[in-house]
């Protein structure tokens, strides 16, 4: 009995995993896929093209040649730890940071940076056709997720949603009105929720009263995990565990991935204002990436001269891309009216024609 | 053929599509066992089964996001929204995804959803039950709004409605829901949409209107002709997007338009009618526009809302003021 005699009726717990320490050492049994040096350098490799690509995106913005991009600095082991948990058949729900998860599933990068150069064409990327675009509105494409996986589960579909989003997001009823949702029936959907500790300049604490972001699963009624978000050992052994149990139809899963924004929000934020340059410094020490090339180097799974050739290989790939990505004709202004509809209403074709310059409108 | 209400086409259509179409999906508060707070569902689950007519949580956003995320896997929901006042929340998924999914992704997603929800006032329901703020939707590019004004058309643009690859919003004339009565054959046809109906034939004005206010449209042709005016009676039937054809075609006939809505008149759907009559019909005009609209008031609770909407009498003094203008 409680305070007052009154009976607990429900107890609730939330656990926290993580494999690789900071300095690479190991906290604990690794998960059986982590012995396949194979996978684990795919791993590395995913997060250091992520990362050489970012470092040209924003060279590219300061120049000129790219809008506004959101940078993934400090968090890759996020979005390649789950994606890499993910089969083809599977449908990726991403927000506008999670490049990473894109690029695992055959995005090209040419085509994220189409997107962020203000070029519809990047959404109509190479990679699983069913996967939805970036999702700029924040946390409005959960309840897409859910109406997803209801399809799945309708058709009787071995496949699973998987919804990402930060921390911001879970603020915003949509978020809540979709696990819910997927709560009450059992879908097969991943929401994973990037805490990286910042929505643009408002902290977690002004973000949430609560502990952790996992626990808004247990309202949902289902398991929400707390993930070491710099250790993606963690990332996708928690995204396997949680795939393989919506997949096998015990319901959502919420994945809450502790991590960092090591950069600013986007090219047009300067996180200086409202953070100090100790505290970002203090953060490098955790990050994802040295993580896992020290545990790599330890197990002599990795070599310097393999770094040095990873190296070459990220700066060609990204080079080649960007040159794609530069060389694409520009579309013609009356492309705007293409999808628009199916078919495009008679009444609208005169403002195509008229903006093709074939006549009045 | 069977004569039935406006509430009964819109439940044949449903369960026509279902029928027809194992992609159709029903979802909504209290679509299921209760068939929907005005019945427009009713026996759907019994027939078909919860897990195509589904009721959902208390959650407007969610039914119209889910519709998107549903309708992206080629399924063909049709959501429904209680009542238009509760529609607001849906709003984001409808200009931020629903409308612009197939654009953004350059046709690879698609959105063949529907949104259904009452329309407008003039049914003594509690506050915020009686909106009519149609512009909004029709505002929205990639977006298709109808409204029948018929249990034959309901039936018709419903099923065009459901069938069609893009999101509509439709719009139900909660007034005549059960006023409107009409034969209505079970023949899977649909009516098309984009297309307006001209419901009376007239040479001397041109009415338009749409939804349950063609009721008192109509009744003003019938007044006007008894005086001797002829008056040609459009229903636009699909606001976005519209068909101006028609809408210059009658009134480069006529020479003379009253347009006629219940919802409130800045930046009503009726501004966009006169503004495309000003610029491509200017020169049959023989008398300015003329609106008849609710006014620039929040919509007035039961005891005041019959003076919001327009009346007959306003529709036929405007109709004899443009007449008469010279």
């Amino acid at each position: 009995m409680a305070d007052g005699g009154l009976p607990v009726v429900a107890r609730f717990e939330v656990r926290h995993r993580n494999y690789l320490a900071p300095d690479g050492s190991i906290n604990r049994p690794l998960p059986a896929f982590a012995s396949d040096a194979d996978l684990l350098t795919a791993l590395y490799r995913a997060m250091m093209l992520l990362r050489n690509f970012d470092r040209k995106a924003v060279a590219l913005q300061r120049t000129g040649r790219l809008g506004t991009y959101a940078v993934s600095l400090g968090q890759e082991a996020v979005s390649v730890g789950i994606a890499s948990a993910m089969r083809a058949e599977d449908v990726l729900l991403p927000s506008y940071r999670d490049n990473g998860a894109l690029i695992w599933r055959g995005v090209k990068l040419e085509e994220i940076l189409l997107f962020w150069g203000g070029d519809e064409r990047g959404n109509h990327f190479s990679g699983p056709v069913e996967d939805f675009p970036f999702c700029v509105p924040v946390g409005s494409q959960a309840p897409h997720a859910a109406g997803v996986a209801y399809a799945f589960k309708l058709r009787k579909q071995p496949r699973v949603a998987v919804c990402m989003f930060g921390d911001g997001a879970t603020s915003k009823g949509d978020v809540y009105e979709a696990m819910n949702f997927a709560g009450v029936h059992k879908l097969p959907v991943v929401f994973v929720a990037t805490n990286n500790q910042w929505a643009i300049s408002v902290p977690l604490r002004l973000q949430t009263g609560c502990e952790t972001l996992a626990q808004k699963a247990i309202a949902a009624g289902f398991i929400g995990e707390q993930v070491d978000g710099s250790d993606v050992v963690a990332m996708r052994a928690a995204a396997e565990d949680a795939i393989a149990a919506a997949r096998d139809g015990q319901g959502p899963r919420f994945i809450e991935a502790v991590t960092y924004r090591l950069g600013d929000h986007t090219t047009s934020d300067d996180a200086l204002r409202y953070r100090s340059a100790e505290e970002v410094q203090a953060r490098w020490k955790e990050e994802p990436i040295a993580r896992l090339r020290s545990y790599l180097v330890g197990q002599k799974m990795w070599s310097k001269a393999q770094e040095e050739r990873l190296a070459a290989e990220c700066h060609d790939h990204v080079e080649a891309a960007v040159e794609r990505y530069l060389a694409t004709e520009p579309r013609r202004p009356e492309s705007m009216f293409e999808h628009l509809y199916a078919d495009l209403p008679r009444v609208y074709a005169a403002q195509r024609r008229k903006l093709a310059g074939e006549g009045d409108a | 053929m069977p004569e039935m209400t406006l509430v009964e086409a819109v439940n044949l259509a449903l369960a026509r599509a279902m029928e027809d179409d194992p992609d159709v999906v029903v979802l909504g508060e209290d679509v299921g066992i209760n068939g929907g707070v005005f019945r427009a569902t009713v026996g759907l689950q019994t027939r078909f089964g919860p897990e195509r007519v589904l009721d959902t949580p208390l959650a407007e956003l969610l039914i119209s996001g889910l519709c998107v995320g549903m309708a992206a896997q080629g399924l063909k929901p049709v959501g429904e929204i209680q009542f238009m006042g509760f529609l607001y929340p849906c709003i984001d998924q409808l200009v931020n995804h629903a409308s612009r999914i197939r654009n953004r992704t350059q046709g690879r997603l698609t959105c063949p959803m529907v949104l259904r929800t009452p329309h407008g006032a003039g049914i003594r329901a509690p506050e915020h039950h009686s909106e009519s703020t149609e512009a909004m939707l029709a505002h929205i590019p990639g977006l298709r709004v109808v409204i029948p004004s018929s249990p034959e058309r309901a039936y018709g643009l419903l099923l065009a409605a459901i069938r069609d690859p893009d999101p509509v919003v439709f719009l139900e004339p909660t007034r005549i829901y059960r006023a409107a009565k009409g034969e209505v054959e079970d023949n899977g046809e649909a009516l098309p949409l984009d297309v307006a109906f001209v419901l009376r034939q007239g040479r001397d004005v041109t009415l338009i209107s749409w939804g349950a206010m063609l009721k008192e449209t109509m009744a003003a042709a019938d007044a006007l002709a008894a005086e001797g005016v002829a008056a040609e009676v459009i229903d636009l039937a699909t606001l976005k997007p519209y068909d101006e054809a028609t809408v210059l075609g009658s009134v480069a006939k006529t020479g003379r338009c009253v347009i006629v809505h219940e919802a409130t008149r800045t930046g009503g759907f009726g501004a966009e009618i006169a503004a495309l009559i000003a610029e491509r019909g200017l020169t049959s005009l023989l008398a300015p526009v003329a609106r008849v609209t609710g006014y620039d008031a929040i919509i007035p609770m039961a005891r005041l809302e019959q003076h919001m909407m327009p009346s007959v009498d306003r529709i036929v003094t405007a109709a004899r003021q443009v007449c008469q203008f010279s």
